[in-house]
């Protein structure tokens, strides 16, 4: 098997674990090219890409952007605080003209949930998920997913806890259905509050507790509160939570073992880590960012590369 | 049609030995060349190749490399292109370059591995050395300076090289459809 079995890649529910190990190897061959001294390729030289950001990102959009421009395709940037969509066009009528100016792929946030999903029904092009509101953020999972297998060596039967708001994180559900179709044991840890209802049906384990899920994992995966997701209140304050949640130096001494600590940005210093947390050896956040250019390099290239 | 066998263990490796002798010719003792192996079947090659001036040349420090053209081809799109490993962990900015592969054909991986080779820096001069040239079947004008043997073969038959690595003996033989 050596294509996606998707045209798209709208969240990591829809895809196989071979596509999976595909995107993951590919990106592999990424990496080697992106530490040379000419670190560009010229594959994707006759695509054009548009990237359409409804919403703020800085990491994502310039890791995607890097990836297209190392892949050496045409790139437009979109972001909707400056468009027509202030006037009151639809998404369908603007990516609808976008893709008359004849651009082949389109990568994607928006804030409401199956936003891609709903734009692939309705335009021809491929389409990257590049995070849909508290649903999905492919890219982040099977980068999250690279660099684990890239600092333990494999994925299978690992220990891998994420803390933090997992109710309105796409990242933590990207994560649980990549890291189970790689054959990795799953726990979520937070506020009983910023646990959904029935994410034990997706066979992962709620632990509130976070001393005890960081003496269960190998990997803990710490997510930001979102603040601006959160309409009411879901906890007493901050500083309450960092206080149950946060992961700090001494926690992280007392365990015994060393695990392997993951954000996928931004960071809020003191929330949810501390800086010396953050920035110590044990902390693989940059190792992260530097594979996501890779990954989104290997998705990019496998799409084109499919035939229709 | 029955398969004909090119070349049988012995002849082939007489093949390889000649190819190193020429290179020496040429290169002398490999202090300013460099061996690289496109991928997948030129690093069998070039492996091969290294590890036999190494043994004439008495010598433990030729530098050898693997080099992944999928990126570069320009048939992406057309067909199945799932990369492979690239290793060089040297820079060939100066260097005399001996690019090998097994088969030349079309030229056009010749022609992606030129490409690919500049992101290593700019080389002094590029040769080339294959173990099977094609002969009438080049879609560009790319010519080996090295050649193993020279076959007429028409574009349905296909030319396979055995490597005792993968297949226990060493051969190449001329399939036809």
């Amino acid at each position: 098997m050596s294509y996606l079995s998707q045209k798209h890649l709208l969240g990591i529910k829809n895809i196989t674990k071979n596509d999976i190990e595909l995107i993951l190897s590919t990106a592999q061959n990424f990496k080697e090219v992106i530490n040379r001294p000419i670190k560009k390729v010229p594959s994707l030289r006759d695509i054009t890409v548009a990237n359409l950001f409804f919403e703020n990102s800085t990491r994502t959009r310039l890791s995607f952007e890097l990836a297209q421009k190392r892949l050496s395709a045409d790139v437009i940037n979109f972001s909707a605080s400056n468009s027509s969509v202030k006037k009151g066009e639809t998404l369908v009528d603007t990516v609808n003209n976008i893709l008359a100016m004849k651009v082949d792929m389109i990568v994607m946030r928006h804030s409401s949930p199956g936003a891609a999903i709903f734009l692939s029904k309705k335009v021809n092009a491929k389409i990257v998920n590049a995070g849909d509101g508290a649903h999905e953020h492919p890219t982040q999972a099977l980068l999250d997913a690279f660099s684990i297998n890239e600092k333990l060596g494999s994925i299978k039967d690992k220990k891998i806890v994420i803390v933090g708001d997992i109710l309105h994180s796409r990242v933590a559900l990207s994560n649980i259905f990549c890291l189970q179709k790689l054959g990795a044991k799953v726990k979520v840890c937070g506020p009983q509050t910023l646990i959904p209802k029935y994410i034990t049906s997706l066979g992962v384990e709620v632990e509130l507790d976070l001393k005890k899920a960081l003496e269960w994992c190998d990997v803990a995966n710490m997510l930001r509160i979102q603040l601006e997701r959160q309409d009411i209140k879901f906890f007493p304050s901050l500083r309450e939570y960092s206080m149950l949640y946060g992961l700090n130096k001494q926690i992280l001494d007392n365990l015994g073992k060393k695990i392997v600590i993951m954000h996928p940005g931004p960071i809020n210093r003191g929330v949810e880590i501390t800086s010396d947390v953050a920035d110590s050896n044990q902390s693989i956040i940059l190792d992260q960012v530097e594979n996501g250019v890779a990954v989104r390099m290997a998705v990019m290239y496998l799409l084109a590369g499919k035939q229709e | 049609m029955k398969p004909k066998i090119l070349l049988e263990k012995n002849q082939f490796d007489i093949t390889v030995k000649r190819l190193c002798h020429q290179l020496i010719e040429v290169h002398n003792n490999f202090e300013n060349s460099v061996l690289i192996g496109l991928q997948p079947r030129g690093t069998y090659l070039a492996k091969r190749i290294k590890h036999e001036l190494e043994k004439i040349l008495k010598q433990k420090n030729i530098k050898c490399g693997d080099l992944d053209i999928t990126f570069y081809r320009d048939d992406f799109r057309k067909k199945e292109l799932i990369p492979n490993k690239t290793n060089i962990d040297f820079i060939i900015e100066d260097k005399n370059v001996i690019l090998i592969d097994d088969v030349l054909f079309t030229g056009r991986t010749i022609r992606a591995g030129l490409d690919a080779m500049l992101a290593f820096g700019r080389p002094k001069d590029v040769e080339l050395l294959v173990l099977v040239d094609r002969r009438f079947a080049r879609h560009v004008p790319i010519q080996a300076k090295y050649v193993g043997i020279t076959i007429d073969s028409i574009e349905t038959q296909n030319v396979k090289v055995d490597w005792k690595e993968l297949t226990k003996t060493d051969r190449i033989t001329l399939l036809s459809k």
